[in-house]
């Protein structure tokens, strides 16, 4: 199979050349008599002359300067065919041997006695000389006929090519179909994207997995092969569960329903239907290769119950990149399409392959990527291989894993793009959020380690045990250990970065360490499988209790919550530039880094937090909008400090805080009447001064607040009578 | 075996009588009794709340008057018993626990200027325009006996107002001239003039009985000395002074009603700058009267409201208004410092609680600790913004109101100019005259 392959690149590029050629021939004829072309010439005669200067180099010259000159289909170059044999390099192989010493000197002296004539340049050759013979080669040109003797003219050649006025309409409708049907699938899922229901969007998402496996049943009983496709789909959902991490609990959706969780009942349940779904999603391929393996020791056991198509394909997928093998299998798929009318796929298919198979070390997502743009772009450039797609439009199924796909490559790329930044954020921030966010990333790392047969030789250790835990052990007790592993590592910044970096390589690397078989993986699977089950139960409750609390680290929140809040109250520097002032201004404008600088007022830092030493307090110093409703905000009159002023109203007055006496002192007025007494006028007698008005008088004089004072008793005392 | 056991001493619990207060043991540590100044300040804001919501201090209405009432007197000797004198020459004698008149006397023809009690409480003295003092019997005259006054004095000037000695049996009438009059003689002992405008009022000061005051329309306020011949000293405002009042408690202090919408509380030793200016009416002040404590007084206006001011205050705690309260001509606060009485136009003498808010009749103890404690607490508090603006709301009426906020721009308008003046002038040349010197002309000894 792969030496057809070979022929048929060959015939491709052949034919590519040939394509080539022609314009150039059309070229050459018109530019003759040009001067420059001539100039050109010589100078490349010129080159040849140098080059011929050691005789060895003269059989490497492999540039063809003529166009007209025969090509063969092997791209070797004729130049030299219409030579002379020399003599002297059909001698060079004998000077050795002496038995030839005496024909060797006959020749020389033949040699001697008359030059060899060189022979003429080719060109030199089909230069006209005489007027008839330019007459002829002009009409020759004109007629596009070979100067020298081809097996067809080059028109000949594009009427062959040419198909019928039909056949083009028909191809043109067809690519017309597959486009509205494309476009129309397009709208369709944009539309059903468009519908807001979750309710719908999750129906819609069950049966369509429900369909997908009822097809796969029926599929596998049908056509093995096409099933293995389906599965290497399903394999590739599963993937890409694994990299999006859609249901683990990183989502935003799922941090709030882990907070909620400790409270709600009904979020904790939604939660964990998550969790389960996630582990669904990620335990499908073991199903998979359950199943595979099944197979494999039934195969062993000698009675197949799938047929060998199945197992190739297999082997196939254990071939050096497990990404291509969607090429590959779409290679297979290939011979089906090439039955179809159009010969021109053909090369433009094997093009694509080409092109892919140069890409070999380019990083996955990026194929993955270029792989549906090819598809696409050769789509639309050539024109013919419209029904190379259009299978893969029709089904529904495959166009959603097709857009999926894309989606992911988008994501992928985005992900690449942003990575760096990522590493920054992740060491300034330095959260354990990100801590936790890898996590995930961690736990990705083990089962790409483990996809392959090795696995099998691991489930075949578990079977030992038994087989229903083995489905869970391996998943829980892989988590558990990332939970140790999470304990150990102590919660610095720096962690994170060298993650992600593992990560990033790994997406690169991830080939070869498919490809060479590692037994250090295996030995690496084995014992910890083996460890793991020792203590399973005890790690299956830590593991439900992790699950059940997930994303509810409340501490780490109230540190953010307060990282944040201090950030918040940090004074913010003024900035005063004015744009266009002293420049030019206009959008997309910014003003100089100098006049910014000149503008930027900065704001002293404030005093120290108060709680700067207290770890797990937040006080707000910001001024509460409520509370000052009720807060006085000038200092009262007859106060001068405001410390004054607080101590009067903390010192509290009622009898809940003092005893009963005090009570009674501190709440008695200044100005008791009684009911229904006379208050009289004060008189001096009351004050304790002598009935004499006049004296009285000067005495107040004197000393009249203390009179005052005198007088507030002494309404106390009139009170009373 | 030691059995421990628990031993209280019963002299801790034991009352010695019946009558003795159980003891309640309590603790005072501060742990256990937190967040004291919230709840003091929401007690005070209750207790803030509560006096609005209870704060109606109008009481009775004694009308019978068939006159615009002119002037009002207290009986020296019994809080149910006030005198008024209408402007057609009727005095009324009224039962404020009753709320009746119990006695009606046609005592002058045209006006009664004046009235006053004596000391004793035993007779009353009324002016009139018809140029007569008389001195009335407090009891009504017995069965067939005519309703007669026990002197009458005919003298030459209308007199315009009366006011009796605290200790003595002397009387000062004021008119052309202020004069003194011994009760047993028809002529006066002196008479003092300062001066050629009629003189509206005179008081005799309750605590130094011989000195007295005098308001005169040529916009002067004199204060005499009854044992010398000649006044004192007078201070001349800017405006008429209608009426003066002393302060019951401090000798020296007397407030005047201004025409100018204010009043000033004067220390009579120091009259060129009043001790307070007491801004709050939008019209002519024309009565004040002390509150028995003398911590605080009553303004009557001539917009229909009455003011009750703090004497260190220079804005009033409360205004008294009604929808049928036409001037208010006169206004005397009880002497035992619970109500207040207004006179005005439209006849009727009016009773008011000085308190609005307070609760009438006999507080048990317990009451009267609440209302002490939250009285406090008001006080503790009134500076927070929530507990003042609570406390200061008053309803007034459309036509104060808007003279309220004329005048504040008017006001404005004028601190503003004076502003200007000050700024586009030379600086020192323009002099700042404080609010309190500004309305005061000069003091003359």
């Amino acid at each position: 199979m792969s030496g057809s392959r070979a022929a048929e690149s060959l015939l491709a590029l052949s034919q590519q050349e040939e394509l080539e050629d022609l314009p150039k021939d059309d070229s050459l004829s018109s530019s003759e008599d040009e001067g420059d072309s001539d100039g050109e010439r010589k100078h490349q005669k010129l080159l040849e002359a140098i080059s011929s200067l050691d005789g060895k180099n003269r059989q490497k010259l492999a540039e063809r300067s003529e166009a007209s000159l025969k090509v063969s289909e092997f791209n070797v170059s004729s130049e030299g065919s219409g030579e002379k044999l020399v003599l002297s390099d059909l001698l060079k192989p004998i000077k050795t041997s002496s038995s030839v010493a005496a024909v060797k000197k006959q020749l020389t002296r033949v040699k001697s006695k008359k030059t060899v004539e060189l022979p003429l340049h080719r060109e030199e050759i089909e230069r006209a000389r005489t007027p008839l013979e330019q007459e002829i080669f002009n009409l020759l040109h004109k007629n596009k006929q070979p100067v020298t003797d081809p097996l067809l003219t080059p028109v000949e050649k594009a009427s062959l090519k040419a198909m019928s006025l039909e056949e083009a309409k028909m191809r043109r409708a067809e690519l017309q179909r597959a486009r509205a049907l494309q476009s129309y699938y397009e709208a369709r899922a944009r539309r059903e994207k468009k519908i807001k229901s979750k309710k719908y969007h999750k129906v819609l998402k069950k049966g369509k997995a429900k369909q997908a496996l009822k097809d796969f049943e029926k599929l596998r009983k049908v056509n093995p092969a096409a099933a293995l496709e389906e599965l290497e789909k399903l394999e590739k959902a599963r993937m890409m569960e694994r990299m999006s991490l859609k249901h683990q609990n990183s989502g935003k959706w799922a941090k709030s329903k882990a907070i909620m969780a400790r409270y709600d009942l009904e979020a904790r349940q939604a939660m964990q239907e998550q969790l389960a779904r996630n582990k669904e999603l990620t335990q499908k391929i073991q199903r998979a290769s359950e199943s595979e393996e099944e197979e494999e020791g039934a195969g062993e056991e000698g009675e197949p119950l799938v047929p060998d198509v199945v197992n190739e394909v297999q082997a196939k997928v254990n071939g050096p990149n497990p990404w291509m093998f969607r090429n590959q299998s779409s290679d297979a798929t290939e011979p089906e399409i090439q039955e179809d009318p159009d010969e021109g796929a053909e090369p433009a298919g094997h093009e694509a392959s080409e092109s892919e198979d140069e890409e070999g070390p380019v990083a996955e997502e990026d194929i993955l990527l270029k792989e549906f743009e090819e598809r696409r772009s050769l789509r639309q450039k050539s024109g013919l291989s419209g029904p190379v797609g259009s299978p893969e439009t029709k089904d529904s199924s495959s166009q959603e894993v097709l857009s999926e796909l894309r989606a992911l490559a988008q994501k992928l790329n985005k992900e690449n793009h942003r990575s760096g930044r990522q590493e920054v954020s992740a060491a300034r921030t330095g959260t354990i959020l990100e801590v936790q966010r890898d996590e995930p990333a961690e736990e990705q790392e083990e089962p790409l380690l483990l996809q392959r047969p090795e696995r099998a030789q691991t489930l075949d250790e578990l079977e030992k045990l038994g087989r229903e835990g083995c489905l869970q052990n391996k998943e829980l007790p892989r988590a558990a250990v990332e939970g140790q592993r999470l304990k150990t590592n102590p919660n610095n910044h720096l962690g994170a970065i060298p993650k992600e970096k593992k990560r990033k390589e790994q997406m690169i690397d991830l080939q070869n360490l498919l490809t060479t078989k590692s037994p250090s993986v295996k030995s690496l699977a084995v014992p910890t499988t083996v460890e793991e089950l020792e203590d399973e139960e005890e790690r299956d409750q830590r593991q439900m209790i992790k699950e059940a609390f997930a994303g509810d680290d409340v501490i780490r929140d109230f540190l953010k919550e307060k990282r944040e809040a201090v950030e918040a109250s940090k004074p913010k520097d003024v900035d005063l530039t004015l744009p266009g002032w002293g420049e030019w201004g206009g959008v997309g404008l910014k003003p100089s880094a100098k006049k910014r600088r000149r503008f930027l007022i900065k704001t002293p830092e404030g005093p120290p937090r108060k709680d700067k030493n207290l770890p797990n307090v937040i006080l707000s110093e910001q001024r509460n909008i409520h509370a000052a409703a009720h807060q006085v905000r000038v200092l009262p009159y007859p106060f001068t400090h405001h410390q004054q002023f607080e101590r009067t109203i903390q010192t509290p007055i009622g009898s809940t805080w003092n005893t009963q006496r005090a009570f009674q002192k501190l709440t008695a007025p200044k100005v008791v009447t009684k009911p229904g007494h006379i208050i009289k006028p004060i008189t001096a007698e009351d004050v304790g001064y002598r009935s004499s008005s006049r004296s009285d008088l000067s005495v107040v004089q004197r000393n009249p607040k203390r009179l005052s004072i005198r007088h507030k008793k002494q309404l106390k005392q009139n009170s009373v009578d | 075996m030691k059995v421990k056991m628990l031993s209280r001493n019963p002299d801790n619990y034991v009352r010695e009588t019946k009558l003795d207060l159980q003891r309640v043991p309590r603790n005072y540590d501060p742990t256990l009794h937190p967040f004291e100044v919230p709840r003091e300040y929401v007690r005070a804001l209750n207790a803030t709340k509560l006096e609005r919501v209870f704060a109606k201090p109008f009481l009775a209405s004694l009308d019978g008057h068939r006159d615009g009432v002119n002037c009002l007197a207290k009986h020296p000797k019994s809080l149910a018993t006030v005198l008024s004198g209408a402007c057609d020459g009727e005095v009324r004698i009224w039962n404020l626990t009753k709320r009746k008149c119990i006695r009606t006397i046609q005592a002058h023809e045209g006006f009664v200027r004046g009235i006053c009690t004596r000391f004793c409480g035993t007779s009353f003295f009324t002016v009139g325009d018809d140029k007569t003092v008389k001195q009335w019997k407090m009891d009504g005259p017995s069965c067939g006996e005519e309703e007669e006054p026990l002197h009458t004095i005919l003298g030459k000037t209308v007199y315009t107002g009366i006011d009796h000695h605290w200790k003595e049996g002397i009387f000062a009438t004021c008119g052309q001239q202020v004069d003194i009059w011994d009760e047993q003689r028809t002529n006066p002992i002196c008479s003092m003039t300062w001066g050629f405008d009629s003189i509206s009022s005179v008081k005799f000061n309750p605590i130094e009985t011989f000195l007295l005051g005098s308001c005169a329309s040529d916009r002067n306020i004199v204060l005499y000395d009854m044992r010398q011949a000649t006044p004192l000293k007078k201070v001349i405002l800017d405006m008429r002074t209608n009426t003066i009042g002393w302060n019951p408690m401090e000798a020296f202090i007397f407030t005047a009603a201004n025409e100018d919408y204010n009043l000033y509380t004067f220390d009579m030793r120091a009259l060129d700058t009043p001790v307070m200016v007491h801004m709050d009416h939008v019209s002519a002040v024309l009565d004040v009267d002390y509150s028995p404590t003398g911590k605080e007084f009553v303004s009557a206006s001539f917009d229909k409201s009455i003011r009750i001011f703090p004497v260190d205050k220079s804005r009033s705690r409360e205004v008294y208004h009604t929808k049928r309260m036409q001037h208010v001509i006169c206004v005397k606060w009880t002497s035992d410092s619970k109500y207040i009485m207004c006179g005005s136009d439209e006849m009727n003498i009016r009773l008011w609680k000085a308190n609005a808010s307070e609760k009438l009749g006999v507080l048990t103890s317990r009451e009267k600790a609440a209302t002490d404690y939250n009285q406090k607490l008001k006080e503790k508090f009134q500076h927070h913004p929530h507990i003042k603006r609570i406390s200061r709301h008053r309803h007034l009426p459309k036509s104060i109101y808007s003279q309220i906020q004329e005048q504040r721009i008017m006001k404005e308008a004028r601190r503003r100019k004076e502003l200007n003046r000050i700024k586009h002038s030379k600086p020192g040349s323009v002099r700042i005259v404080s609010e309190k010197k500004k309305h005061i002309v000069a003091v003359v000894k």
